[in-house]
């Protein structure tokens, strides 16, 4: 097994690095729109409830590569639409909106198991001041359903991490492509290969996986 | 009441536990006969082909159609096996030298270029094909004539691809590469006018382009710009490779190899590089 | 806690400003799929040809309905050996042996965290050497394999966490009552972790079922796999894949849906704090 000569005949560090920047773009605007999603499945308004029930039946259900496909060949091949000037980024920018859209469902079921740690008691009391919807739900119950949901959305992070490879459906040059690349040319060093990459996502995911536990236990809310 | 609930659940589990268990005892005993069978004479051959490259490798229900699959076909019949013994067996480009390491096939006919590296782990008999990378365009594109024209074109090719790598660093830095999972995606990114052209060898191409459904939409340029010998990947020090290579010189001779070629890839009016094919097998080692 | 604690019921003035926005935003998104729909139509994506292949019998037979048979069988199977993977190593997680606890928390965080896919393909490549599987079953057995370990891994955190959960009172009613702590666990403590967490695992569930498409690397013929080839042959791969996606959809949505219904019944019969109307789709999940 020649670990170093893998290293030095393909970038599997740049390869990583790719995927974090992935993982990091789509975490955010996942949680920013998993988040409006959660809201609106809680909302007063019946037709902002049903439209996030519909989203996360819909993107939910769909496998991850299939919206990565249609975010590149429908939104670009078909209907020319660019987030990027640059052709490559492109395919970046077209990826992570796929990973958004997918993880934001997860998002917004993590988080209504969140919503679903607060007290019946927080929200009456929270109406019982005076608080409207926004109010109460912006500074009573969001706030506690976060920290309810740290264990669940430290789940979603790991999945992102891990799905962000099926961005090379998408045209992006990550690890998932380039162990294809590698297998093709060097057969004989498969087994390393896959040692490699299987480490490479140890070293990745562990922390984040330890990191939320721990998390979760220091922000429960104590009652 | 609750704790019988959990005995049953217990219960169930220890019982697929066991099914699980005993499934995996008949996989043993079917691998067994399996090997027997599947070694030498009689039986059946186990072939690993593409299952999804129209022209080349293709299962369409129960059959199986392209170029690769009756060129095994005549091979397998030459060794001895009726068209009924062909057991054939998906072999997608990541998993070949796996899949003859681990004998789950007998011999490998699936656009299988024949290069040192995989020389070291597994055996090649042939070549049967000489096909070079090419590139696919849209049928009333004549700007395009060869991969130097591809500087500022958008080009399409699969994930991890050699041809379009050589293209960036040999003919036209310029080009911007879309990678897909498939060739058929890229092929669709072709006919929505999105990409400019597709590459990878020329018969493979060729095999897209005879669909009905892109016949008459895009071409073949027909300006090779490599060489790629496909070969019948074999285990590694097989005793098979003398019989293998006859087959193919007779197949070749008696013109069925030509047939084959019509029959798969020429819808299109693709001509293989008549330069290097029909290729000589080489010698076995 | 359900959504109507939330707010009041809409009074007459909100219940009108709800109709015009409702009114404005059907027509802001009924008018973007038209128009996305006739860009689509200009690039020829809606021709007919295109289309009508998938609705033969050959579409169904040979391609459609024995890849939806491949992935729910790998599903069915994952399923249930994930489900024993995750109650002993969940019950691992619990242990009162410091030594069964660490070993079990190091397989459920490692399994958790080396992707799915490479799993399946290092499975691929290593149980032929064992001799055990015929080669026919290799793809299959990879694939339940791969699914189990980190499925199951995630259904072990689900107990261990679903355990956290339960009010103290019934560990230690169970005590009281004169059973020893493994006792405990088995037979009060976690059937309710199992029963509270089944939302999450519904979610899980899905998951499995959408990760057998994974095996399409290691030449497993699921559905997507049948799909693509299918979009191959004739030259519609975007038409397979909706198609596909469809069928994803309303196999997930029946997956949940019957998930739900369990939960349902089974939720009156535990002291924790899922109720019935608990988190009907609420998730802690992860997918791959």
């Amino acid at each position: 097994m020649d670990f170093g000569s893998l290293f030095s005949e393909f970038d599997v560090l740049g390869a990583f690095w790719v995927n974090i920047q992935l993982t990091f773009f789509a975490a955010i605007f996942a949680l920013v729109l998993g988040t409006v999603l959660a809201v609106m499945r809680i909302s007063p308004v019946p037709s902002l409830r049903w439209a996030g029930t519909t989203y996360v039946t819909l993107l939910r259900n769909t496998p991850l590569t299939v919206i990565i496909v249609f975010c590149v060949l429908g939104l670009w091949g078909q209907l020319g639409i660019t987030l990027s000037s640059d052709f490559q980024r492109n395919f970046f920018w077209l990826s992570v909106l796929g990973l958004t859209v997918y993880h934001a469902a997860f998002v917004c079921e993590a988080l209504r198991s969140g919503v679903n740690t607060v007290p019946v008691g927080q929200a009456e009391a929270a109406r019982a001041i005076g608080l409207g919807f926004g109010d109460s739900a912006r500074l009573v119950i969001l706030p506690q359903a976060f920290r309810g949901a740290v264990a669940p959305l430290g789940n979603v992070l790991i999945a992102l991490t891990k799905n962000s490879t099926v961005a090379a459906a998408g045209s992006v040059a990550e690890t998932s492509g380039l162990l294809k690349q590698m297998i093709e040319f060097r057969p004989d060093l498969m087994v390393a290969i896959f040692l490699v990459f299987a480490f490479g996502f140890v070293i990745l995911v562990v922390p984040i996986g330890v990191a939320t536990t721990s998390l979760s236990r220091r922000l429960a809310v104590a009652r | 009441m609750r704790t019988r609930i959990m005995a049953t659940a217990m219960l169930l589990a220890g019982a697929l536990t066991l099914a699980a268990c005993s499934s995996d005892d008949d996989g043993g005993s079917d691998d067994a006969t399996q090997g027997g069978t599947g070694g030498s004479s009689g039986g059946t051959i186990r072939i690993g082909i593409k299952f999804d490259q129209p022209g080349l490798g293709f299962k369409d229900g129960d059959t199986y159609t392209g170029f690769d699959v009756a060129v095994a076909k005549y091979v397998a019949d030459k060794l001895g096996y009726a068209e009924d013994d062909i057991e054939f067996v998906e072999s997608p480009s990541a998993q070949r030298e796996t899949m003859l390491q681990n004998k789950q096939v007998d011999m490998i006919f699936a656009t299988y270029s024949i290069t040192d590296a995989r020389k070291e782990v597994v055996s090649f008999a042939g070549p049967y094909f000489v096909a070079g990378q090419d590139l696919l365009v849209a049928a009333d594109d004549d700007t395009i004539t060869g991969p130097e024209d591809l500087d500022g074109k958008n080009l399409c090719s699969v994930t991890g691809s050699t041809s379009a790598q050589r293209i960036k660093d040999e003919y036209a830095a310029g080009t911007q590469l879309l990678e897909q999972p498939g060739y058929s995606e890229c092929v669709t990114a072709l006919t929505a006018g999105t990409v400019d052209a597709v590459t990878t060898d020329d018969i493979i191409l060729a095999g897209l382009a005879a669909i009905p459904a892109n016949e008459g939409k895009v071409k073949v340029v027909g300006n090779p710009f490599s060489e790629e010998n496909y070969g019948v990947g074999l285990p590694k020090d097989s005793d098979k490779c003398q019989a293998v290579t006859d087959a193919i010189t007779a197949m070749i001779e008696d013109g069925s190899w030509q047939k084959a070629l019509d029959d798969n890839v020429s819808a299109s009016g693709y001509k293989p590089n008549a330069d290097l094919n029909p290729p000589e097998p080489a010698a076995c080692s | 806690m359900s959504g109507s604690v939330l707010f009041d019921a809409p009074g007459p003035r909100a219940r009108r400003r709800m109709v015009w926005v409702n009114v404005v935003a059907t027509v802001v998104v009924v008018g973007l799929g038209v128009y996305a729909l006739v860009l689509l139509d200009r690039k020829g994506q809606l021709d007919a040809d295109l289309w009508r292949p998938l609705f033969t019998a050959n579409a169904w037979e040979n391609f459609f309905l024995p890849g939806l048979k491949q992935t729910l069988i790998a599903a069915g199977l994952s399923i249930v050996t994930a489900g024993v993977f995750g109650i002993v190593f969940g019950l691992g997680r619990l242990s009162a042996s410091r030594t069964v606890r660490t070993l079990s928390g190091g397989i459920v965080e490692f399994f958790r965290a080396v992707p799915v896919l490479i799993m399946m393909v290092f499975f691929y490549m290593a149980i032929p050497r064992l001799d055990l599987v015929s080669p026919k079953d290799l793809p299959l057995v990879a694939v339940v394999l791969g699914l189990t370990l980190y499925n199951g891994s995630v259904f072990a955190e689900l107990v261990r966490s679903g355990v956290h959960s339960l009010p103290r009172g019934q560990r230690e009613a169970a005590l009281a009552i004169g059973l020893r702590r493994s006792q405990s666990l088995r037979l009060v403590e976690v059937p309710q972790a199992i029963i509270a967490m089944l939302p999450a695992i519904a979610s899980q569930l899905v998951v499995i079922l959408k990760d057998t498409a994974l095996g399409a690397i290691i030449t497993y013929p699921e559905l997507l796999a049948a799909a693509r080839r299918f979009g191959s042959g004739n030259g519609n791969i975007l038409q397979a894949l909706v198609v596909a996606a469809v069928v994803f959809i309303l196999i997930n949505w029946l997956l949940t849906r019957l998930a739900e219904a369990l939960a349902g019944r089974v939720g009156r019969r535990t002291a924790g704090r899922a109720r019935a109307e608990a988190p009907s789709l609420a998730v802690a999940t992860a997918q791959d």
